[in-house]
């Protein structure tokens, strides 16, 4: 493959408890591209996801095994710091989950913790990730407010620009859209979009067509299984597995 | 079924109304005010200065809440966010028991062990003399009976915070204590204080364990190692003389009264805001 | 400016802390339940459980507490009976009528609320009013009467939280199958509800059978097994405040044995109740 790679999986198996939920899936992530996970519910796509910026560790019972490399580092290795390398990803979760405080608070909140402190900077910070989350126009004269008075749309953006406020190499989006109504969902996609260009996006979505939309890179999985994945183009055109055609004509769903 | 139903109500209805009626001999005498604040309180005489049992209560319970409110959190915290499966299993029927042990149980450890400790151990320690039978005793054994009622409500609350949003902080790079500290205390933040307040409106009414290790000195307070008397106490510990001697019985209805309006208005305001925040998250 | 030291720091020193508390709270239960059976010990005999108060008993000499367990006995069922007869009805009703928003259920689930907390001695000394106004003298009658009107909200709660969770789909069910109002009540909920109404009911027991503050005004005490409603009656409360209160080491420790043996009966309550909840859930439906 021609794309250069800024994250690796290798045979990764998860169970929690005796459900075996993803079977030895290995993928090479290409950088700065938007790969689509994409399969029917249950199919382990959000398990895949959380195991990429280890939010699975706190799940009872999980069992982890294979190997993820970020930058060739195994972000497993009981040595890594684990708040390093959640730093590097940010999530986009399917319900906008925003935090309970004010619009700018949220968006602080990650470099609070992560040592920022000056005022000014912190200000600067918010406008920066609010004007690249298209948000900035809508909300700049409410910064203060509560964060949950937003609309549903807006308050998916704010997730975007927190997340972006943390300087993330890569980012996660399960299935980012599937709670917003339409127009929501299309300024969202069209910010993915455009961040392609400075970060690696991964999106799990059940969504066929937002798969069409916006996929550069895609990974078809099934019942725990990575079934197949190559560039977007070459998958939705000439599927190679059966159960990818099934999938892709809507036999299965 | 119908008529039934209509009891409780019915109930606390004639709560109020009676123990208003026999409260209305001594309201007529002497004023409200005179009542509060008076210092003195010889029954046989005719004076009835609540003063030193509210300074007592207020002492007792403060007391019971300080110890009371930050272990109880803490531990609520350690049980929700922390703690493995097997010893959240072990703990939450121990809290359970703790709640269920009687009044009169706590009192008499009370006296066994906390009495002496106080007395023997802690208040040499301070340099002050002190029997015992103290604010500090009642405040450490009422705290003992308030951690159940805390802990369920804190732990009830820490559970209606949706582990989405939880994970929402982690994968910022937050570490759990700073997620628990800026994220779910935060969302919860009126639910712990409903659990408080709960808690205060149990230590305020609580009689028989505090009355035990007290000391029932009608005197104000003047450190956590003197003697106090707190409001219930005088009930209990006075209802033999109350009818033999004139406005006694009336006195006491009073302090009833007292009593009971005070929990009615914690208790009341409490599972308002805790109802205003259980819609909140759904 | 915190740096990861320090903020993997403060997690630990919380950590600690939080540790610390939870030992505390636990630690507590074991040190209380330890010292009163420890102290128990030399007092602890069969005398204790099988007599009464012979003449003296306050001064040292014979006797045991049989009155005083005969009596919290016989008072605190009699109070969880009074309290189921209305409890039951009054939960039944609140989950029954469908207009579940209307004025009634919500002033009495409001009141309920209210009886909750009220201190026990507020219900003794309103018990007292009571007693004074229909001229009752301190009996067996009067405490059922105030401990069962205590025990109420407790229990009333309990069952209302566990009758709650049926869902409609199941009452609607009954009811599309021609039972009355009645039926469905006795035959759908109830028994569906069964553990959970028996622990309510345990639950309101234990509280009853511990409670001082309430028969002090109104069970009045006595050395002997009350025959008749309308004696007064000892209770374990009563007898543990009374023989401590004595100067005489030995009486103390009788009051100490005498806690054991109430601790005892609600940890044996507990525990049943434990063991029902899992007898009964096998017949309920998932």
């Amino acid at each position: 493959m021609d794309f250069p790679t800024h994250l690796r999986i290798q045979n990764l198996s998860v169970s929690y408890g005796d459900h075996l939920a993803l079977k030895d899936v290995s993928l090479d992530v290409p950088d700065k591209k938007i790969t689509v996970i994409i399969g029917p519910s249950g199919c382990g796509k959000t398990t895949l996801l959380k195991s990429l910026n280890r939010l699975l560790d706190s799940v009872d019972g999980v069992k982890i095994r294979g190997n993820i490399f970020v930058d060739d580092e195994d972000i497993y290795d009981p040595r890594v710091e684990v708040t390093h390398i959640r730093k590097k990803m940010g999530l986009l979760s399917q319900k906008p989950q925003v935090l309970p405080m004010s619009v700018f608070d949220n968006i602080a909140y990650g470099p609070k913790i992560h040592g920022t402190s000056d005022r000014k900077k912190l200000s600067r910070i918010v406008e920066r990730e609010l004007r690249a989350a298209g948000l900035w126009d809508e909300v700049k004269d409410r910064l203060h407010e509560p964060a949950s008075q937003l609309s549903v749309g807006q308050q998916q953006r704010l997730c975007l620009a927190r997340g972006l406020a943390v300087e993330p190499e890569i980012i996660l989006g399960d299935e980012p859209t599937s709670a917003l109504d339409p127009q929501s969902s299309r300024i969202v996609e069209q910010r993915l979009i455009e961040l392609k260009s400075d970060y690696t996006v991964i999106v799990v979505t059940h969504i066929l067509r937002q798969g069409r939309r916006i996929a550069d890179y895609l990974a078809f999985l099934y019942l725990g299984e990575l079934v197949e994945h190559g560039p977007a183009e070459e998958v939705f055109a000439h599927p190679k597995d059966p159960r990818t055609r099934a999938y892709l004509t809507g036999e299965i769903s | 079924m119908f008529l039934l139903t209509a009891v409780p109500g019915f109930l606390v209805l004639l709560m109020l109304f009676g123990l208003l009626q026999k409260s209305r001999a001594i309201l007529a005498l002497k004023s409200f005010s005179g009542l509060l604040f008076g210092s003195s309180w010889h029954p046989l005489k005719g004076e009835f200065g609540f003063f030193p049992f509210l300074m007592g209560t207020l002492w007792v319970t403060l007391a019971a809440m300080v110890l009371a409110v930050p272990i109880s959190l803490l531990t609520a915290v350690y049980l929700s966010e922390y703690a493995p499966k097997f010893i959240r299993e072990f703990t939450k029927p121990v809290i359970d028991l703790l709640a269920g042990i009687p009044s009169v149980v706590y009192g008499v450890w009370g006296v066994l062990m906390i009495v002496p400790f106080v007395g023997k151990v802690l208040a040499p320690l301070f340099g002050v003399y002190s029997s015992g039978y103290s604010v500090l005793s009642g405040g450490i054994v009422l705290a003992i009976m308030v951690f159940p009622t805390i802990i369920h409500v804190a732990l009830e609350v820490f559970s209606s915070v949706s582990h989405e949003l939880r994970e929402t902080s982690l994968s910022l790079g937050a570490t759990k204590w700073e997620t628990v500290k800026h994220v779910v205390l935060r969302k919860g933040l009126q639910g712990i204080i409903a659990a408080v307040v709960l808690g205060l409106s149990r230590a305020f009414g609580e009689t028989m364990a505090v009355l035990m290790v007290v000391g029932n000195v009608a005197k104000i307070p003047k450190s956590v190692f003197d003697p106090a008397y707190p409001l219930p106490a005088l009930i209990a510990n006075n209802y033999g003389e109350m009818m033999s001697v004139p406005l006694y019985d009336s006195a006491l209805m009073l302090t009833a009264l007292v009593l009971l309006l005070v929990v009615l208005v914690f208790n009341l305001g409490a599972r308002f805001v805790l109802m205003k925040a259980e819609r909140r998250a759904e | 400016m915190m740096t990861l030291n320090k903020r993997k720091t403060e997690e630990r020193i919380f950590k600690l802390l939080m540790l610390a508390s939870t030992v505390i709270v636990t630690g507590s239960l074991l040190v209380i339940i330890g010292t009163i059976v420890v102290k128990s010990l030399p007092a602890l005999r069969l005398s204790m459980l099988t007599q009464t108060p012979k003449g003296g008993y306050y001064l040292g000499k014979e006797g045991g507490i049989l009155n005083a367990i005969i009596g919290s006995l016989y008072l605190a069922s009699g109070a969880t009976l009074l309290a189921v007869l209305l409890s039951l009805p009054i939960v039944l009703y609140l989950n029954l009528y469908p207009k579940k928003a209307s004025a009634l259920a919500t002033f009495t689930r409001f009141s309920l609320d209210v009886l909750w907390g009220i201190p026990s001695i507020v219900y003794g000394a309103f018990g007292f009013i009571v007693m004074m106004a229909l001229g009752l003298r301190a009996s067996l009658l009067a405490g059922i009467f105030i401990v069962g009107l205590l025990e109420l909200p407790i229990m009333a709660r309990a069952m209302d939280e566990v009758i709650r969770l049926i869902p409609q789909a199941l009452i609607d069910a009954s009811y599309s199958l021609g039972a009355t109002k009645l039926e469905t009540a006795l035959k759908v909920i109830v028994k569906q509800s069964l553990p959970g109404i028996l622990t309510a009911v345990l639950i309101a027991f234990g509280r009853g059978i511990g409670d001082a503050a309430s028969v002090i005004f109104t069970a009045g005490f006595t050395d002997s097994i009350p025959t008749s409603l309308l004696q007064p009656a000892a209770t374990l409360p009563l007898a543990i405040f009374y023989q401590l209160g004595s100067p005489l080491p030995e009486v103390q420790q009788r009051a100490y044995a005498s806690a054991a043996i109430l601790t005892l009966i609600i940890l044996a309550i507990s525990l049943i109740s434990r063991v029902l909840i899992k007898k009964f859930t096998r017949h309920t439906i998932r």
